[in-house]
């Protein structure tokens, strides 16, 4: 006969409550983030029309009680577009160079300082990154405009690549290094046409989420590029963005731009949603 | 160079054939390795060099005075220091508990069909802009949290608890804020919870099963002590991204610089909303040197807080070696 002790039934209590609770908060902390994702899709996608995706910036227009704006967020794209790539291209250089630097050079003090500078530029607020470039440049040069804030973005862009590449540049099998060094070749030779070619498609989805998550940053955007009610292509005058749009749009009264600011919303989420499955459907078969 | 190649050995030769351009290729990936290094050095020193004006004129006493007027010249900075600190700390006691369950859940708990798509979806949140997150705090739960949580709580215990009082009229207040970075930070403090929880050894586990625990004794008296480290290194790093967080803040916090609000559910103001929202504005040299500063202070806060935060999280990943951790 199983002898139970004595306090069992008490212990058994606590332990199902405590289960409970844990799935209960599991599920309590999830309904806000569908929430907002809810909220988004439905609020954002009823705000997409053509004129969204085809026009800049209309001052709302007051019809009787009805206050219309038909414009719509081309320009924030535009501007998205050619910040964040302007972005892409200074940090993608430094980022893949660094990484390569970390992956192939790994044990010495100079890797450990670049992995710990990696770690500070990560952790640091985006603001911080903002307040940097406004008085760097911003301050020096007297104006606001578009590269500033290409500037600020790639410094947060630099360390996700820079470290997306050392792992993924670490999980080439070394086998792999030793049979181009068996063929003569320098580690130069060899990093670049076998060890590169064999990394590039998760150095690719690298910079694609350092894309994505630059896309999205505002802060740094506040202090640098301003923003424009134009449609413009001059990245060396103040120009506009979707995250500034959604902000600046947020504080405006008219409920026809909260509209578009739910719109922008949209777009950046699934910007980032999309990125982020495609980089997880695309690294579940290669790295099995 | 044949007589070069014949004072060699055969090894030294071999190398030389075989490393040619090798050291330009050191040279070039070591270059952009300390521009990253270079990066570091330069926002230290602009900080630095940019708030020396406010350091040498109030230091940081200024950061404990109340009453934020730039245009008088008062930078009292306590104002946005108790704003930041406020806001943070509800966000962590919101998010804390809530994010270790969820990680306790994610790896003890759930169903294996669930766990990978639920991990993502977790994940997946961490990555959205921080600006949806205010737009979202602004018109939906600013609104709803006004009117069917703080003007009820303002007319009860806020009568007896001042810190609970006061007016309610805007929806934003701290405590709303405090709210949203709670949601914010709360895949950051689950990811890693999962993460220093699903490498606590199994022989933890089943030392306390064969004792005849409970699951949940396993988890509280095994589990979790076994992976405290790494917990609260994940609550750190979450609590740094609260204190660093501008968007979600400005948006929400309402923008009540000149003083200490009274209650939580007044508006108040962070640092770093305060920074973004007044830094391309500033009224002269000083009012900027002290947003600067600011900037400062709040880039090394966060720099300690993920100093300690890695440090503990990669302890407890690495885990004892042959000895037992209590």
């Amino acid at each position: 006969m199983i002898s139970q002790a004595s306090n069992y039934r008490r212990r058994a209590i606590v332990d199902q409550i405590m289960r409970g609770m844990a799935i209960l908060a599991t599920i309590v902390a999830l309904i806000p983030l569908f929430l907002i994702i809810g909220y988004v899709i439905v609020r954002g996608g009823s705000s997409f029309s053509i004129a969204f995706f085809t026009e800049a910036y209309r001052a709302p227009i007051a019809l009787g009680d009805d206050i219309r704006s038909p414009g719509g967020v081309l320009h924030g794209i535009v501007g998205t577009i050619l910040i964040t790539g302007l972005a892409t291209l200074i940090a993608m250089p430094v980022g893949i160079m660094a990484g390569i630097f970390l992956a192939e050079y790994p044990s010495n003090s100079v890797a450990m300082t670049v992995r710990f500078c990696t770690d500070v530029l990560s952790a640091a607020p985006s603001i911080i990154v903002g307040v940097v470039a406004y008085t760097l440049i911003v301050r020096t040069t007297g104006a606001f405009a578009g590269y500033i804030g290409s500037i600020a973005l790639a410094v947060l862009m630099i360390p996700i690549i820079t470290r997306t590449t050392e792992e993924i540049l670490k999980l080439v099998p070394q086998t792999v290094r030793e049979a181009s060094m068996a063929l003569g070749a320098p580690k130069w030779w060899r990093t670049l046409t076998v060890v590169l070619p064999a990394a590039l498609g998760a150095i690719v989805t690298g910079v694609m989420l350092a894309f994505a998550r630059a896309a999205g940053e505002t802060a740094p955007l506040i202090l640098t590029v301003l923003g424009n009610n134009n449609l413009s292509y001059n990245l060396m005058a103040p120009i506009a963005a979707l995250p500034l749009l959604t902000y600046r749009y947020t504080e405006q009264p008219f409920p026809v731009l909260n509209d578009l600011a739910w719109g922008t919303a949209l777009v950046l989420t699934l910007m980032v949603l999309l990125v982020n499955i495609s980089v997880r459907v695309a690294t579940r078969n290669r790295l099995r | 160079m044949p007589q070069d190649t014949q004072q060699l050995t055969t090894w030294q030769y071999i190398q030389r054939r075989t490393q040619h351009g090798d050291v330009f290729f050191w040279f070039i990936t070591l270059s952009f390795a300390l521009a990253v290094v270079g990066l570091v050095a330069v926002i230290g020193f602009v900080i630095w060099n940019g708030s020396e004006l406010a350091r040498e004129r109030f230091g940081l006493s200024a950061l404990f005075q109340d009453g934020w007027n730039p245009i008088r010249g008062n930078f009292g900075a306590l104002p946005a220091v108790y704003g930041t600190l406020v806001s943070s700390m509800i966000a962590l006691c919101l998010a804390g508990p809530f994010g270790v369950l969820i990680g306790v859940f994610l790896t003890e708990l759930c169903p294996q069909w669930l766990k990978t798509p639920l991990s993502f979806f977790v994940e997946l949140l961490a990555a959205i802009p921080s600006v949806v997150y205010g737009l979202w705090g602004v018109f939906v739960f600013a609104p709803f949290f006004r009117d069917h949580v703080a003007i009820p709580l303002a007319n009860s215990v806020g009568q007896v608890f001042p810190l609970l009082g006061g007016t309610v009229t805007a929806g934003r207040s701290l405590m709303v804020t405090g709210i949203i970075l709670a949601i914010m930070i709360l895949p950051t403090i689950a990811a890693i919870s999962r993460d220093v929880i699903a490498v606590v050894p199994n022989h933890q586990r089943e030392a306390m099963l064969a004792v005849g625990a409970t699951r949940w004794e396993v988890i509280w008296k095994a589990v979790l002590p076994y992976a405290r480290a790494g917990i609260i290194g994940g609550m750190m790093l979450g609590l740094g991204r609260a204190l660093g967080e501008t968007m979600a803040a400005l948006m929400i916090v309402g923008g009540q610089k000149s003083r200490v609000p009274e209650s939580l559910l007044e508006p108040g103001i962070t640092a770093a909303a305060l920074i973004a929202s007044e830094l391309p504005n500033a009224n002269d040299f000083l009012h900027e040197s002290m947003l600067i500063f600011m900037a400062f202070v709040l880039f090394g806060i966060t720099l300690i807080l993920n100093g300690i935060a890695r440090m503990l999280v990669w302890y407890s990943a690495r885990g004892p070696v042959g000895s037992i951790r209590a």
